[in-house]
């Protein structure tokens, strides 16, 4: 069974952003960049159906400048076949992106499209599910755990009361959720093989999609800070604050 | 201008945060139609019939609409769209998962998140996990929107709206759904609480957990946790506030051994009043908390439940 796995170049999610003083966009300059958590997952997943025998090749796919081929590599390096670039430098809408991907997905005919849930820069959350709709497939999104069982799929989801079961016909989309693996990490030698691997880059108006922008970026401003208050030295006075000042709790 | 939103509900009750993605609506502007789309749910029929603001309530009651698969959800509202403008669903689980295919459907980018209304084609959300907040204008004919509900204040419920049955069932019939094991709690929800207590990594364990029980019950709060707690497997991941988690903003949140991560913070920053308790004086949770408290959490809760 073959395994599409797209993934996002994103800010390194140990580094805090800056907004830009024209406050046009956040600051990306020089900042660490890495494979977005959610796709590591995602690379993860696909690696582990591979080791189980599930899965028989793992295509990595990301959209953006010659920058994304870095985190391709290293999806590579953790257990993927080969790879794809679709080149852009324009930044996409989540539609387009999707549009994309589904051109990748009649080309390649996976049986199982494997994506973050969300990426840590735009928060979205709007990727998998329209990639699921474009090609007309079931999607199982937050997966905490996912089995392959014949032609199904069963994807435990994290929902709002708990975890919900869902069996999903092959092929299918699943998004990813924090708890549905731990990454490993790539050893040298993966890394030095993964730089062997083959990695094919695609210029985005090959696909012939209208890119046209659906949304545009008016302002990107810093959040309201909140402002420090007191530290108290005992319950009581915790409690008479909260009663008399803050007037929360009677 | 015509406004469609979707019902969060789970059969038998409608959840408070529709009466904020409501609210979301009315600041947008325009007639309101209210979409239930279950099985079995003539309860929830009866409460969106008295949403304020909401003048006609849209009811598909239908075995295919059970369990809120996306595959069957997401054609029934495709369909409806046509008649709207806007469409707008909260962003909770539910809404997360059937939302954007409704987007991909009609061609149309979604705008998630949204925690205001600049103009009815401007919208105001967090990105970054929170770090930034981004103006952002559709330039769509059709807007689908999920909306935060931390941002809007929820709409009265002494409203009659017009209830219209709808036929047509849209089964896709490629997903199923198998089982679910939710909690169960006598506890308020943690998105509609108006007090939320959270432990975090100095809890130790899930059975210290039980300190809040008390503090909880006096309190008439919801429990949560960080994501440290929930990874450390003291909790399950329905407990978990944060980015990734629920974002709540009650009148009062109690942060009990927990540093405040940026993750947490962006999931809990902005409740009314912020009470912090934890031994570290350096923690970052001391920046957002209106009251700290520097002291071992094992003495402070059962004080504090003593003392309420």
């Amino acid at each position: 069974m073959k395994v599409l796995v797209p993934i996002k170049r994103v800010i390194d999610y140990n580094v805090k952003v800056r907004v830009m003083p024209d406050h046009s966009n956040v600051d990306l300059a020089n900042t660490k960049m890495a494979i977005n958590p959610f796709c590591e997952i995602a690379v993860e997943e696909a690696v582990r159906l591979k080791e189980a025998g599930t899965a028989t090749e793992i295509i990595a796919i990301s959209i953006g400048n010659k920058s994304c081929q870095e985190q391709l590599r290293t999806a590579l390096a953790l257990g993927a076949d080969r790879a794809i670039q679709i080149e852009t430098d324009e930044s996409l809408d989540a539609l387009n992106i999707a549009k994309l991907l589904q051109k990748v997905v009649e080309e390649e005919q996976p049986q199982l499209v494997i994506l973050g849930k969300q990426s840590i820069d735009s928060d979205n959350n709007q990727t998998g599910q329209m990639l699921a709709a474009l090609t007309g497939l079931p999607q199982g999104t937050f997966a905490s755990e996912v089995k392959v069982e014949g032609d199904k799929v069963n994807v435990t989801r994290e929902v709002d009361g708990g975890l919900q079961t869902v069996a999903l016909s092959l092929p299918a989309i699943v998004t990813t959720d924090l708890r549905l693996n731990e990454p490993r990490y790539a050893s040298l030698p993966n890394i030095m093989k993964a730089k062997r691997k083959p990695l094919a880059v695609r210029p985005a108006a090959d696909f012939g999609i209208d890119l046209t922008p659906r949304t545009k970026l008016l302002k990107v401003t810093p959040p309201a800070q909140r402002e420090a208050g007191v530290v108290v030295e005992t319950i009581d006075e915790l409690v008479e604050k909260l009663k008399n000042e803050a007037k929360v709790i009677s | 201008m015509s406004i469609l939103v979707i019902a969060e509900h789970d059969n038998s009750a409608l959840k408070a945060e529709t009466l904020k993605t409501v609210a979301a609506a009315q600041k947008i502007g325009g007639d309101i139609t209210l979409l239930v789309a279950g099985f079995n749910c003539q309860n929830v029929v009866d409460a969106a019939a008295k949403v304020n603001g909401v003048s006609k309530v849209l009811a598909a009651d239908n075995a295919a609409y059970e369990h809120h698969l996306a595959e069957n959800i997401s054609l029934l509202v495709t369909e409806l769209a046509a008649d709207h403008e806007h469409i707008l669903a909260t962003a909770l689980t539910t809404g997360k998962n059937f939302m954007p295919r409704v987007a991909a459907l009609l061609d149309v980018a979604q705008i998630s998140d949204i925690i205001d209304v600049e103009s009815s084609d401007t919208f105001v959300r967090p990105i970054y996990a929170g770090n930034a907040i981004a103006t952002v204008q559709s330039l769509d004919a059709k807007k689908v929107i999920t909306v935060r509900t931390t941002g809007f204040d929820a709409v009265a419920t002494d409203g009659n709206a017009e209830v219209v049955t709808l036929d047509t069932v849209t089964d896709a019939g490629t997903s199923s759904h198998v089982n679910d094991e939710l909690t169960v709690s006598a506890r308020p929800d943690l998105g509609a609480a108006s007090v939320v207590i959270s432990g975090g990594r100095g809890m130790q364990n899930g059975d210290n957990f039980k300190l809040l029980d008390g503090i909880a019950d006096k309190l008439g709060a919801a429990i949560g946790a960080s994501r440290a707690a929930v990874d450390a497997g003291f909790v399950p991941n329905d407990m978990q506030v944060g980015q990734t988690g629920k974002i709540v903003a009650p009148d009062l949140y109690i942060a009990v051994g927990i540093s405040g991560a940026i993750q947490h913070l962006a999931g809990m920053k902005d409740s009314k009043v912020i009470v912090a308790i934890n031994k570290d004086p350096e923690a970052p949770i001391f920046q957002v908390a209106d009251y700290g408290i520097v002291a071992d959490l094992f003495d402070a809760l059962p004080e504090l439940e003593s003392k309420l």
